[in-house]
């Protein structure tokens, strides 16, 4: 249908609309046309994807110049594949309504394990190993020797790429990653890098949020990007902590181990070129006095997405003398890393800022914080110029350059803490330093910066004010949309007690009492008794749910419950719970019904989503927080509070909350869905944490389900799925949570429609 | 009734009986004993009319075997040779247990299929109440037949029949039970083993490879439910234990089950994450390394993994074997080729998944064909439907008229016979004899059976054609009668007819006059059932006749 959604027409290729759609279209036309950042919550299964790309592909077609290019971030594979399929429903829309063929190009990006189609790299297994063996095939001094010697094993599909597929660009169209590769084996070009070269010009671009956040792939990949791009990062409820991780560095014994073999190596490569080829550390001396002025050339004239870890400073100036040459430098590494290890010596465990280390280390081995900014820098030139292909073997020296920059660039923001042993293993010596980012604005700074807009938007963004607090920026526009349902298809209910009445919690005084574990097995024998097909239940840490399958598996309520269904559970193992998963949903798929033991924050509660009858009803046992004697959050908690206000309590409910909202929100996705969603937890029923769930959920909370016993629980879930497996027809739906163009043009369900949005 | 074809399988001596000496037969379908010195049994059992045997303990001094029947009664053996007593009785019982399985799944199939017959025939129910219920013929009469056919009609359908999968907690199934004396006991029933067997296939081999003839059967069991396998948060303390291999042997079906992958893109968590960080970058969440776990962490990570296999397995068994079978053909193919094989062969599934995440069905129009809505201006004529055309004979305008002139002419000319007409009298008596009710229109009442006779009086009626059909039906498949079995069998079907007629027809008649119904309801009835007797009158006579 064809919409106009405040003067601007949108073609929407659906003959029906979700009134919360087309208030979200409202809200993200507000937030383009005042040029400025958004944050909109709406729930999944309301069709947020198709309405984003609707509304900003029109608006694309109708301010060509204003905004170039869409950049869609999402978080995994399978998600960026169905957005350029939905991306790709629209676009054939677009061309059947007006008749014009598709002049868009939108492709997908991903990494090089999800592209390659070279025969032997693309059978390896890891992406680590595709990356390093790709490079060993591409890298330019590889090719250059193979000018010389034909044997030099070369990447056909990279050479012909770039032979040719640089002078044409990619023909119009939507590329999903099978698509590239498809195509890439037509042409016989490197798809990866095809795709890569082909982001610039290209109008819509879906790649993983790391390619965006995460300076060293940043750097690379999108760097160059338009500064008249809209930024969409979807499921963002997370996004805090992409940007932390890729900003942390943790330096155990292991790592500084292989650094000392890498510094050796280059020590040897150095020596031998020396004695070959001296030319070449002369020419590199003399690129580094030049200084890295292009760069800087290049980001004042706003070419370039800002590097965090390239700070603004050090372009201006040249790599100054000290480590200049590159025996100087190699000498300056190992002094810098003797000098670490001395730190990993202690006995108990340190925690300072970041100005502390760099004046203990001035004092201990004279190393000043100018040539240690440049470390990082200085280490990619030294890596270039002695052609070194496998970057993978020089992981480890890297790292530690990208920690001798980053702690000598920011210092605020990050902390540095060394722990001789675990925790838990206080006697096995394993020290750690970790050097942690407590600020996830460094990293997206200079996104927010660059771009125009930026939407960050998911299903679960509750409270909506603690993400511009904690991203440091200004949105133009805050709403969280309600789901308009002809039904109540979903069912929150807060089981805070058993059958006797024991008080269920997964706090840490009651986690090991055994009445409530027991109370928790009872929870569950009783639901898979009444729910058809799958359950999911989320236990709030691994270890816990371990324990807890133990004791039901020695009191016999597992036996008990696999009369009823079959049992999975993940397991750290990723490949074995893929396999579990699979299984799980052939065992809902061919009638038996089955349950899936899962963890919060796990791969699963993240990734996987239970339609229908994969999932009928999720359990939370217990309120996810995250595991609080941790330093590192303690650290984080200290920061967020001093610097934005946010009191620690609040922070830690809120991450608690947004984890459980995850897990609980797999359940339903779309409106002919239907769950039940239970929270067994008394800790669920107050307040500070009721409210902080997503708008969506929270309005179906009734005062009268706060505070259930297991049977009372059950009974309204056998009330609720006996009402829901009636049949439910389009027809019900239309008027009220589902409208055609007439419907949403009437007066009245426009007025409708402007209270879905909630403002914050 | 004891042919003597029969294989007799086992023959054990010295068996009490009630106090009495005699010999214990085990034949192929039945078991059977004799008291010493005569020539009959005076004990005879059909393995598929035993539900159980039971012995008596080890300890007792009397060495026993009961048998319980599915009728409730039972039959006890006593061992009394006092050398072997223990022997034989293990003989008799472990042949029993190979034997009775095989009658039992049997007779159980034979009664699942009588019963789905009668749940889905509302009418052979019937038929099954009026006839055997009210013991006019027997069970095994009212099936002889009947079976036979769905046998032969159904054999298609019964062989490739759907294999029935496996509980999911047949294993908790198995309670322990605490035998008073600081052991325990378990149950295990043939079905129980099966499922063992079918899902883990380990123990299956294992049991072949044993038993008989390292262990007996009772020792294995005995070992397995010991065993580090079955108790798996138990850490393995034995290495004697004979079920570590299948421990490992599962581990590794686990594996290969892991690194075949899956075939679901969307639930590969493997390939979930677009790009993972480096090694040491991100917040360092404290990874448990394996090397200091504590006993309990593996112990629990073991209960974990041992239920996620128990689970496939028994979803795998219930599958059935086609897909196992088909599995590691599609394995090979992927794992043989190149990786661009195993490309080419993934997209149909991921696109087919993506699109399905993707789809919203709600927001489409439905996709039906669209139907045109029926607009009636008058709907008596939709109700009345068309009238048939064919009969009719159009004529042209011009014939009416002529006939129209035909019947004109022919009217004017018209002269009434007056001296061929009946009298007034006869005539409208004639009048009254022909309209409804009156004489002559007395045989068309017949088809007004349905208004003058009460609802509960014809379904009776029913009942009863379809039981003296059913009747007359075994009656008459006896003729012509040249065996002994069917003479004997038709002189049987003639008194269950007369049985028929007495309990069943009888009353109904003595029903119908007491509430002044015409008589002759039953008269077509009694007709057929007149038609058999006579027919077997003639048949008996010229039987006597050859006879003598």
């Amino acid at each position: 249908m064809k919409l106009n959604i405040d003067g601007l027409l949108v073609y929407f290729p659906y003959d029906y609309i979700y009134p919360e759609q087309y208030s979200y279209m409202l809200e993200l036309k507000r937030t383009l046309d005042a040029k400025g950042h958004g944050v909109l919550e709406m729930p999944s299964g309301t069709g947020k994807t198709i309405s984003l790309l609707s509304l900003i592909v029109a608006y694309q077609k109708a301010f060509p110049l204003e905004v170039t290019k869409l950049i869609y971030c999402s978080r995994t594979v399978p998600e960026i594949e169905k957005v350029v399929e939905e991306l790709r429903k629209l676009m054939e829309y677009y061309s059947k309504q007006t008749g014009e063929s598709n002049n868009f190009l939108a492709l997908a990006l991903s990494s090089r394990k999800n592209l390659c189609i070279h025969p032997e790299v693309s059978a390896l297994r890891f992406g680590k190993e595709v990356d390093g063996k790709c490079h060993t095939l591409t890298a330019s001094y590889i090719r250059a020797q193979r000018h010389s010697d034909s044997s030099v094993p070369v990447c056909r599909f990279y050479e012909d790429f770039d032979a040719v597929g640089r002078q044409v660009p990619l023909p119009a169209g939507i590329y999903n990653l099978d698509d590239l590769k498809d195509f890439g084996r037509r042409k016989g070009w490197c798809p990866y890098y095809l795709a890569r070269y082909s982001l610039l010009h290209a109008n819509i671009v879906v790649y993983s949020y790391h390619y965006l956040l995460d300076p060293k792939i940043a750097d690379l990949v999108s760097k160059e990007l338009s500064k008249n791009s809209v930024v969409v990062f979807d499921e963002a409820h997370n996004i805090d902590n992409v940007c932390i991780d890729s900003m942390s560095v943790n330096i155990s014994r292991r790592t500084l181990d292989r650094c000392q073999a890498n510094v050796d190596t280059l020590q040897n490569t150095i020596q031998n070129i020396k004695e070959t080829d001296a030319n070449k550390l002369n020419m590199e001396y003399r690129r580094l006095v030049e200084g890295l002025k292009e760069a800087n050339v290049a980001r004042e004239t706003d070419v370039y997405l800002a590097n965090p870890v390239l700070p603004d400073e050090i372009l201006r100036e040249a790599v100054p003398g000290s480590i200049r040459t590159a025996e100087h430098f190699v000498r300056f590494l190992k002094r810098f890393l003797e000098y670490l290890k001395s730190r990993l010596r202690v006995h108990h465990v340190v925690q300072e800022s970041t100005p502390q280390f760099l004046k203990d280390i001035f004092d201990k081995v004279c190393i000043d914080r100018k040539p240690l900014r440049f470390c990082a820098e200085r280490l990619q030139s030294l890596l270039r110029t002695l052609e070194i292909a496998d970057i993978a073997d020089f992981s480890a020296i890297t790292l530690i350059s990208n920690f001798a920059t980053l702690v000598s660039t920011y210092s605020q923001g990050f902390t540095i803490i060394i722990e001789p042993f675990e925790d838990r293993t206080p006697t096995i010596a394993n020290p750690v330093l970790h050097f942690s980012c407590m600020d996830p604005s460094i990293a997206i700074k200079p996104v927010f910066q660059r771009f125009q807009s930026v939407i960050i938007t998911s299903g679960t963004l509750s409270p909506l004010d603690i993400y511009p607090k904690i991203l440091d920026f200004r949105p133009v526009t805050m709403a969280s949309f309600t789901m308009t349902l002809a039904r109540t298809c979903l069912c929150p209910l807060i089981v805070g007690r058993g059958n006797d009445q024991v008080a269920l919690s997964s706090k840490f005084e009651t986690r090991e009492d055994f009445a409530v574990i027991r109370n928790y097995g009872n929870l569950l024998l009783e639901m898979s008794a009444v729910v058809p097909d799958g359950i999911v239940a989320f236990f709030t840490s691994y270890v816990y749910m371990e324990n807890i399958v133990a004791s039901w598996y020695e009191q016999g309520i597992l036996e008990n419950i696999q009369r009823n269904k079959l049992i999975f559970i993940e397991t750290p193992d990723a490949a074995e719970t893929s396999m579990a998963l699979e299984k799980y949903q052939e065992a809902c798929e061919n009638g038996r019904g089955a349950i899936l033991l899962s963890v919060a924050r796990g791969k699963v509660s993240e990734g996987i989503d239970f339609v229908h009858h994969f999932g009928r009803a999720v359990i939370m046992f217990g309120v996810p927080y995250v595991y609080t004697q941790s330093r590192i959050l303690k650290a984080r908690l200290e920061y967020l509070r001093d610097q934005f206000q946010v009191r620690e309590n609040d922070f830690l409910t809120f991450d608690a909350m947004r984890h459980a909202a995850q897990c609980v929100g797999r359940v339903i996705r779309g409106k002919t869905d239907y769950g039940l969603m239970i929270f067994a937890d008394k800790r669920y029923a107050r307040a500070d944490k009721r409210g902080k769930l997503p708008r969506w959920i929270q309005e179906h909370i009734t005062d009268g389900s706060l505070n259930l016993t297991v049977d009372e629980a059950v009974q309204l879930s056998k009330h609720f799925l006996r009402q829901m497996a009636q049949p439910f027809r389009q027809e019900d739906q239309l008027g009220l949570s589902l409208l055609t163009l007439e419907q949403l043009e009437s007066e009245e369900m426009l007025k409708k429609i402007s209270q879905i949005a909630h403002q914050s | 009734m004891a042919s003597l074809s029969e294989e007799v399988l086992l023959v054990l001596k010295k068996v009490r009986q009630r106090k009495q000496d005699g010999t214990l037969y085990l034949m192929a379908e039945r078991i059977a004993w004799g008291p010493e010195g005569k020539d009959r049994f005076s004990v005879s059992h059909l393995y598929a009319d035993i539900r159980c045997q039971k012995i008596s303990p080890d300890g007792k001094s009397k060495i026993q075997l009961q048998l319980v029947l599915h009728t409730g009664d039972s039959t006890a053996f006593h061992f009394s040779n006092d050398s072997t007593a223990l022997k034989d009785r293990d003989a008799a019982k472990e042949l029993l247990q190979q034997l009775l399985p095989k009658f039992k799944k049997k007779a159980n199939k034979e009664l699942e299929e009588k019963n789905r017959m009668l749940q889905e025939d509302p009418v052979l129910f019937q038929l099954y109440k009026d006839l055997v219920v009210s013991q006019v013929i027997s069970t095994d009469e009212f099936w002889a037949n009947r079976l036979g056919d769905t046998n032969n009609s159904d054999s298609s359908l019964s062989n490739n029949k759907q294999e029935v999968g496996i509980s999911g907690a047949f294993l908790a199934d198995i309670r322990p039970q605490t035998d008073g004396c600081n052991g325990l006991r378990y149950n295990l029933t043939a079905d129980i083993i099966e499922s063992i067997f079918r899902t883990y296939p380990a123990v299956k081999q294992k049991y072949n490879e044993n038993v008989p003839h390292e262990l007996t059967e009772k020792e294995f069991w005995t070992r397995f439910f010991q065993s580090h396998y079955f108790h798996r948060d138990r850490i393995n303390t034995g290495t004697q234990d004979i079920f570590s291999e299948c421990g490992k042997q599962d581990e590794i079906g686990l594996k290969s089950m892991v690194v075949q992958g899956v075939k679901n893109p969307l639930v590969d968590l493997l390939s979930l994450e677009d790009k993972t960080l480096d090694e040491g970058y991100g917040v360092c969440t404290t990874m448990p390394s394996t090397s200091n776990r504590t006993v309990k962490d593996s112990s629990n990570s073991a209960i974990i993994k041992r239920f996620n296999h128990h689970s496939a397995m028994v979803l795998a068994a219930g599958l059935g074997k086609g897909e196992t079978a088909g599995d590691p053909a599609s394995e090979t193919s992927c794992t043989d080729g190149n990786s661009r094989d195993s490309d080419l062969f993934q997209p149909p599934v991921k696109k087919v998944k993506l699109q399905e995440a993707i789809e919203y069905e709600d927001l489409k129009k439905e996709k039906k064909p669209k139907t045109i809505a029926l607009n009636l201006k008058k709907s008596d004529r939709y109700a009345h439907g068309p009238v048939p055309l064919q009969s009719q004979h159009y004529s042209t305008s011009q014939d009416i008229i002529n006939s129209l002139n035909y019947i004109r002419h022919e009217m004017v000319n018209y002269k009434p016979n007056l001296t061929q007409v009946l009298c007034s009298t006869t005539a409208s008596s004639a009048i009254a004899a022909l309209s409804p009710g009156g004489v002559l229109m007395q045989a068309a009442t017949q088809q007004a059976i349905n208004q003058m006779v009460p609802t509960d009086v014809q379904g009776e009626l029913k009942h009863l054609y379809a039981a003296a059909g059913e009747l007359l039906r075994h009656f008459w498949s006896c003729f012509p009668v040249n065996t002994p079995f069917l003479e004997e069998k038709v002189t049987k079907m003639k008194s269950n007819l007369e049985r028929f007629q007495v309990s069943k027809l009888c009353p109904f008649q003595e029903k119908v006059q007491r509430q002044y119904l015409s008589a002759n309801l039953t008269g077509h009835l009694e007709q057929m059932l007149q038609t058999a007797y006579s027919k077997f009158h003639v048949w008996q006579t010229r039987r006597m006749l050859r006879k003598t």
